[in-house]
C-alpha cells in the first residue's frame, strides 16, 4: 500500500448542508512531491485534506492511488499519516506510546515497534522527553511528536493541516525548515494545508490555490508568484495594490489602463479589450519612487527592517502601498512609477 | 504604619474584607449540616445501655440488622454498575450532532423529574401481577402465571435504574463531550478501527469520569428508601439500611441506634467511594483536550 507512483483526485466534491465546501478538485500528486493547499479560511482546503485522509466522505468524484480506488476505503486502511492543527496527541499516553500507537495497531513484532519508535523519536530529537506525557511538553515539542507519530509508519502520503499555526514566529520558521528537511531526507509525499502564502511558497513544489471551494490556480511557487492567474490569486501572492480600472488601449501584450486619475502601462493576463473593466495588480516592492509618475501623499510609514512600508494616497483618494529605502515624512509628496512588465492587468 | 503593612501582608495571602462574604454560607453549613451531623454522631455513642459502643454492638450482633448492609449493597452496586454501563454506549452514540438529539435526550432525562413515588406507582401498574407487562406476556402465551416483578428485589432494582440512569447518562454525556473528537480521528489515521479507537483512546480518557459517575449513582442508590418500601419487600428481601434506621428511630424510638445505623451507612458509602476513587487515580486524569 505504501508505494505508489501517483495519487489522483478526480472531480472531488464535498457538500455541507446543501452548500459546496469543495468542488471540482482534480489534482495528480506525484510520488515525492510536496503539495501545498493554500487559501483563506473557509476556502475548502481542510475539507480537501480530510477527504484525502478519509475522515470525510466525498459527495462526488473519486480518489485513486495508481489503479486502486481509495475514496471508499476507511481512514484506518488508507495508511496515510496526518498531522492535525491542534496536534491531537493522545493525552493519556507518553510520547513514546503516542509514537508507537500506529505501529501497535499494525500488530508489528515488538522488536520492530521498539526500533522504529526509537528512530522516529530520534529523528525529531525528543529522546529525553520520550517518557513524558504530551501535557508536559511545549508547543514546538508537541508538534514534533505529532510529526513523529505520523511518519513512523512510513506512510505513502503525509497530510498536514496548518501544523505551524499554533507556534510563535521564531519556532514557526524553525519547524518550517524541519518539515522540509524531513520531507527531503525521507522522500515523503506531502500534502500541506496553510493560509500563509510565505509558508506555502517556501515549502511546496506545487501550490493549489483555493477560494470558495474552487481551485483558482495550480502551479509551482515561481509560476504563482510571477504570473498569478487572476486577481484573487494575485491578492494572495502579495499584490497588495489591486486597482479597478478600464482598458484604454491594447498593443499586443502591453495594455494601457486608466481610472481614478491614474494611467498605467501593464501586461495583460488573459484576454482584455479596450473598454473592459479590469484590475491592475502591483506589488508594493515594484512601485518605485521616481522623477516621473503619479504624485502621491505619504500617509502611513511602517518600519520593516531593511525598508519602510508606506501607504500613500493619490489626489483622487486611491490608496497605494509601496516600499521605500529611506523613511519618507508623513504628508510628504512623492511621485511613484512601476515598470509595465511588473503591472499585471486581470480581466475582472 | 505597621498596621497598614500587616493588612497588606494578609491581603497577599487572600485575607481581606471580601472573606466576610463567606459568613452567610458558612453559617448555613454549620447550622444545618455540621451541627446536626455532629449531634447525630454524638447521639450514636450515648445508647440507653451497653456503654459508648452499645448501639453499634447492638447493630452488628443482630443478624436481622447487620444483613441490611449486604441487602443494600446487593441493590445499589448492581444498579449503579448497570446505570453506568448502559449510559456509556448510549452517550457514545449520541456524542455527535444529529436530528432529534434534543428530543431523545429529553426522553432519557425525564425520569429525573418524576420522583420516586410516581415511578413506583408506574412500576406497580406496569410490572405488577395484573399490569400490562404480565398480561401481554400471558396473552401471547409466553408465561402461564404472572412473573413477580414488584414488591420484591426486582421492583426496587428497576426503580433505581429508572431514577439513576438519567443522572449517569447526563454526566457521562458531558464527560464524553469533553474529549476532543479529533483524538479518535487521529487514531483512525494511525490504523485504529472503530473498537480500538473506543477502547484505546476514548475509554481510558473517560474512565475517571465513569468512576465519578459510578460514585454519585451508587450513593444515590445506597440511600434508597421510598421505593424500597413502595415497590419492594420492606420486611424481607429489600429491608435496606435506611429502613432499619427509620425503624430504630421512629418506631422503636431508639435514637442512638438510629443514629448509629446512619453513621454506619455513611461509612459504608465512604468505603465504596474511597475504593473507586483509589482505582480512578490509576488512570490519566488530566486534560482531555475537549471543550471541558
Amino acid at each position: 500500500m505504501s508505494d505508489f507512483a501517483e495519487l489522483r483526485l478526480d472531480g472531488v466534491r464535498r457538500r455541507f448542508g446543501g452548500r459546496d465546501a469543495l468542488t471540482g478538485l482534480s489534482l495528480t500528486i506525484r510520488r515525492g512531491e510536496f503539495i501545498a493547499l493554500l487559501g483563506p479560511s473557509g476556502c475548502g482546503k481542510s475539507t480537501a485534506l480530510n477527504c484525502l485522509a478519509g475522515l470525510l466522505p466525498l459527495s462526488e468524484g473519486s480518489i485513486w492511488q495508481d489503479e486502486t480506488r481509495l475514496d471508499t476505503v476507511p481512514p484506518e486502511r488508507r495508511g496515510f499519516g496526518m498531522v492535525f492543527q491542534n496536534y491531537a496527541l493522545f493525552p493519556h499516553l507518553s510520547v513514546r506510546r503516542n509514537v508507537s500507537f500506529g505501529l501497535q495497531m499494525r500488530r508489528l513484532p515488538r522488536d520492530e515497534v521498539r526500533r522504529r519508535t526509537d528512530e522516529a523519536i530520534k529523528l525529531v530529537r525528543l529522546e529525553e522527553h520520550a517518557a513524558k506525557l504530551p501535557g508536559q511538553l511545549s508547543g514546538g515539542q508537541q508538534q514534533r511528536v505529532a510529526i513523529a507519530r505520523a511518519i513512523v509508519l512510513e506512510p505513502a502520503l503525509v497530510l498536514m493541516d496548518e501544523p505551524l499555526s499554533n507556534l510563535d514566529a521564531k519556532l514557526r520558521l524553525e519547524m518550517r525548515t524541519e518539515i522540509r528537511r524531513l520531507h527531503q531526507s525521507l522522500g515523503l509525499t506531502t500534502v500541506y494545508v496553510t493560509h500563509d502564502q510565505e509558508e506555502a511558497l517556501s515549502l511546496a513544489d506545487r501550490l493549489v490555490v483555493l477560494r470558495d471551494g474552487r481551485v483558482e490556480q495550480i502551479g509551482t511557487p515561481q509560476e504563482l508568484h510571477n504570473r498569478p492567474a487572476n486577481r484573487h490569486v494575485a491578492d494572495f501572492m502579495g499584490y497588495r495594490n489591486l486597482l479597478p480600472m478600464k482598458v484604454k488601449a491594447v498593443h499586443g501584450a502591453t495594455v494601457t489602463v486608466d481610472g481614478a486619475g491614474l494611467t498605467l502601462d501593464g501586461t495583460a493576463v488573459g484576454d482584455v479589450a479596450p473598454g473592459d473593466d479590469v484590475v491592475a495588480g502591483i506589488r508594493p516592492e515594484d512601485l518605485l519612487a521616481g522623477e516621473h509618475g503619479v504624485p502621491v501623499t505619504v500617509e502611513v510609514v511602517e518600519y520593516q527592517g531593511r525598508e519602510f512600508a508606506v501607504e500613500a494616497r493619490t489626489g483622487e483618494g486611491v490608496a497605494l502601498h509601496l516600499r521605500a529605502l529611506e523613511r519618507p515624512a508623513v504628508g510628504e509628496r512623492i511621485t511613484v512609477t512601476a515598470a509595465p512588465s511588473r503591472v499585471l492587468v486581470f480581466a475582472s | 504604619m505597621s498596621d497598614t503593612a500587616l493588612r497588606h501582608r494578609l491581603a497577599e495571602r487572600g485575607v481581606d474584607r471580601q472573606l466576610l462574604l463567606l459568613v452567610p454560607g458558612l453559617a448555613c453549613v454549620l447550622a444545618l449540616f455540621v451541627y446536626p451531623f455532629a449531634y447525630g454522631i454524638g447521639l450514636s455513642f450515648q445508647p440507653a445501655s451497653g456503654g459508648v459502643l452499645g448501639a453499634y454492638r447492638a447493630f452488628f450482633t443482630d443478624a436481622y440488622q447487620r444483613d441490611t448492609i449486604a441487602t443494600t449493597l446487593g441493590l445499589a452496586l448492581p444498579a449503579a454498575i448497570l446505570n453506568v454501563a448502559a449510559s456509556v454506549p448510549i452517550a457514545y452514540l449520541m456524542r455527535g450532532r444529529f436530528r432529534g438529539k434534543r428530543f431523545l435526550t429529553t426522553i432519557l432525562v425525564v425520569p429525573i423529574t418524576l420522583g420516586t413515588v410516581l415511578t413506583a406507582e408506574g412500576l406497580l401498574n406496569y410490572l405488577g401481577p395484573t399490569g400490562w407487562f404480565n398480561r401481554a406476556l400471558m396473552s401471547i402465551g409466553v408465561i402461564d402465571e404472572p412473573v413477580r416483578l414488584t414488591n420484591n428485589y426486582w421492583g426496587v432494582f428497576f426503580s433505581l435504574v429508572i431514577t439513576g440512569f438519567p443522572f449517569a447518562f447526563l454526566l457521562i454525556l458531558s464527560y464524553l463531550s469533553g474529549i476532543d473528537p479529533t483524538l479518535e480521528r487521529a487514531a483512525a489515521t494511525l490504523g485504529a478501527g472503530r473498537w480500538q479507537r473506543f477502547s484505546r483512546i476514548t475509554l481510558p480518557l473517560l474512565a475517571p469520569g465513569l468512576a465519578t459517575t459510578f460514585c454519585l449513582t451508587f450513593v444515590l442508590a445506597f440511600s434508597v428508601f421510598p421505593s424500597a418500601v413502595l415497590v419492594g419487600d420492606p420486611a424481607g428481601s429489600t429491608r435496606v439500611v435506611s429502613i432499619a434506621a427509620y425503624h430504630a428511630a421512629y418506631e422503636a424510638y431508639d435514637y442512638p441506634l438510629g443514629s448509629a445505623i446512619a453513621v454506619i451507612m455513611g461509612v459504608v458509602e465512604l468505603v465504596v467511594v474511597a475504593v473507586v476513587l483509589g482505582l480512578r487515580s490509576l488512570f490519566y486524569t488530566g486534560s482531555t483536550g475537549g471543550k471541558g
